[in-house]
């Protein structure tokens, strides 16, 4: 460990932050092979298949963000935009 | 009238005008004591009409009391007394003031049994929560409050119009459910709306909410949109337009505040978004759903104030809101981080806590009616709650990169307060049945079930997944988005300014053509008669005029005798 990462605080440190990931990919996995133990009661078709909630919401946050991005494109502006008023 | 129906909204209204008169030292006691006394006369209440006043034909009901009234105006309690806790360092009396009256008023008008009633507290509220925002002082905040007042007053109008068509139409004032089925009810359903945030009229939130003080902003979160949703779903139940404007005001919310820099900003538009599945939920009209919305309305009131409290000690002790200019303060501010992120899992309706009991209500009794279409989108929903507020909220403020900043956390007033409101959010999460009881219809709907938990945190988990996957795309950038508000901020003055001034030139072009016509004429008659012998400008000697008049008068004379 060289001494920039010493200085910082313990939770934002290289080592750490790979930890973080790992132990977030490994509870992500859980929850999904826990599809295969938990009892399904579909309300509708395809809200039954397999890990279901997980692709649904990766893909629609996913779709927010861009959604959002190409609006930005169209609506930001700088935000002194209004300050002549 | 007994103590005992006393309008528990007057309290605090009258209470307000104490504060200035109160010494500092004293003051402390008033306004923590008040809220108190108000929650005490609430529950006090028994069910039915009190504090009854005739008014020329009809008759003002002061209080209406039962448990869908009595429900919020708990939480109305609950958050003034939070509120002031966390604003016992607010040095601006006429912000207390303000707000003790704006509180009050939101409870008069849930505890309104006519529309008269109902309209005279909304227009207080009106006029009070202005004030809060207009207490900052400077030019900003004067023409900030003042375009949210003119939009209140906008609102109020349709309401009073609204409310007088109904009068006549109805010859009832009492406030029940009501039928979309004429003008009347049409203009109140759109003066309800334009407190709720709805489209169009939805930027007056995220205009003037982040401009209000650190405390003002609390307890601004709380009244005005949720006293909207109240009478929404007292007035409207089950009006189907309204699913249509919850799921927009819902994706709107959403996406304005993904592009938001200001961290107070991203949080008006979540308000937006709750408030949209509020909306919603009055639109499905179950009595799943209608639960759903009055158990939804209490969590939220609880979680956005802390929210608004974690940002406002940012801004307390930094004086900083942008997210450009944050980051890293975990290390310095560990409590204010920790509520934030409480906050923050509540907001997303995260298990074991307060909003996972509550909004998951309102998607169960989508999921009951076989709503399809409206279930995947609540659900998409729930997803991006967790983005735009659940993470992003927090990740920029708290973490992201290291901004140098290391403040300490806020005051003991302002920690006790988001101490005291996490662990609502807890509490309630943990023990459900406690709101559950409250609610206006029996529950049996039984949130924590291992499929639903697991669900649940699937869709959160990988939600969160795609924020860190997507974070160099999420990048703050020194922008606002443009939104409604540029209609009435930019267009509009733009286009009459424009019309006037074309309107004036043509003004002004055919003036100075009549003017040269009326010169040329002018002329033309008097060359035709600047010589002596003209027909207007001969002389005539005086001599022959008094001949003329002599002779004139014979004749009169004349005439006199021989009739």
């Amino acid at each position: 460990m060289n001494n920039e990462q010493q200085g910082k605080h313990w939770l934002v440190r290289q080592d750490t932050v790979r930890l973080l990931w790992r132990g977030g990919l490994a509870v992500l996995s859980l929850l999904v092979i826990a599809d295969f133990f938990v009892h399904a009661h579909p309300y509708f078709q395809i809200d039954g298949t397999f890990g279901f909630y997980a692709w649904f919401g990766l893909l629609v946050c996913a779709g927010m963000v861009l959604f959002a991005k190409a609006l930005g494109i169209f609506l930001k502006r700088k935000d002194t935009y209004y300050d002549d008023e | 009238m007994m103590m005992s129906d006393f309008p528990p909204g007057l309290v605090l209204i009258l209470g307000a005008f104490l504060i200035p008169i109160m010494g500092r030292k004293f003051r402390p006691i008033l306004t923590l004591g008040l809220p108190l006394v108000t929650l005490a006369l609430v529950w006090s209440l028994p069910n039915g009409s009190f504090s009854i006043f005739p008014l020329f034909d009809y008759q003002l009901v002061f209080v209406h009391s039962d448990s869908l009234s009595r429900l919020f105006a708990t939480v109305f309690s609950i958050m003034t007394f939070g509120g002031s806790l966390y604003a016992l360092k607010q040095k601006r009396v006429l912000e207390l003031v303000a707000v003790f009256v704006y509180a009050g008023s939101a409870i008069g008008v849930v505890f309104a049994g006519d529309l008269i009633t109902l309209f005279i507290f909304w227009e207080i509220m009106a006029v009070a929560s202005t004030l809060v925002v207009l207490s900052v002082g400077g030019n900003l905040s004067y023409q900030v409050s003042m375009r949210y007042f003119l939009v209140h007053v906008f609102g109020g109008t349709l309401l009073l119009v609204g409310i007088l068509a109904h009068i006549l139409d109805s010859g009832s004032t009492t406030f029940t459910a009501m039928e979309l089925d004429n003008l009347g009810s049409i203009l109140i359903l759109a003066g309800f709306l334009v407190n709720a945030a709805a489209p169009p009229l939805s930027a007056w939130l995220s205009d003037a909410y982040p401009e209000a003080s650190f405390s003002g902003a609390v307890f601004l979160s709380a009244f005005t949109t949720k006293a909207a949703v109240y009478v929404l779903l007292r007035g409207f139940p089950g009006a189907e337009v309204l699913v249509f404007i919850g799921i927009f005001m819902i994706f709107y919310g959403i996406i304005y505040a993904l592009l938001e820099n200001d961290m107070r900003r991203i949080l008006a538009y979540s308000i937006v978004n709750q408030v949209g599945f509020m909306v919603t939920g009055i639109g499905i009209g179950t009595e799943m759903a209608l639960n759903g919305v009055a158990a939804h309305a209490f969590t939220h009131i609880i979680y956005k104030a802390l929210l608004l409290m974690s940002a406002g000690a940012v801004l307390y002790m930094t004086g900083k809101r942008k997210c450009t200019d944050l980051g890293g303060l975990f290390q310095s501010m560990p409590l204010t981080t920790i509520c934030s992120i409480i906050g923050a899992l509540s907001i997303s309706s995260f298990p074991l806590t307060s909003g996972f009991i509550s909004k998951s209500m309102i998607s169960q009794a989508a999921a009951d009616d076989s709503l399809t279409t409206i279930w995947f989108l609540l659900m998409a929903a729930s997803a991006g709650v967790f983005l735009h507020a659940g993470i992003k909220f927090p990740w920029f403020v708290f973490f992201q990169k290291d901004s140098g900043l290391r403040p300490s956390d806020p005051p003991w007033s302002m920690r006790l307060a988001m101490i005291l409101f996490a662990g609502i959010c807890i509490g309630l999460g943990i023990w459900p049945e406690f709101l559950y009881s409250m609610l206006p219809y029996p529950v049996t709907y039984q949130p924590y079930t291992v499929t639903h938990v697991i669900h649940m945190l699937q869709l959160l988990l990988f939600s969160g997944f795609a924020f860190f996957l997507m974070l160099p795309l999420m990048r703050r950038t020194l922008t606002i988005t443009l939104d409604f508000d540029w209609f009435y901020r930019r267009l509009f003055p733009a286009v009459l300014q424009n019309t006037f001034s074309v309107i004036g030139r043509v003004d002004k072009a055919i003036r100075l053509a009549f003017l040269e016509k009326l010169d040329m004429g002018l002329t033309f008659i008097s060359k035709k008669n600047n010589r002596l012998s003209g027909l207007l400008s001969r002389n005539y000697p005086a001599g022959s005029m008094v001949l003329w008049v002599a002779v004139i008068l014979a004749g009169y004379l004349f005439i006199s005798f021989i009739r």
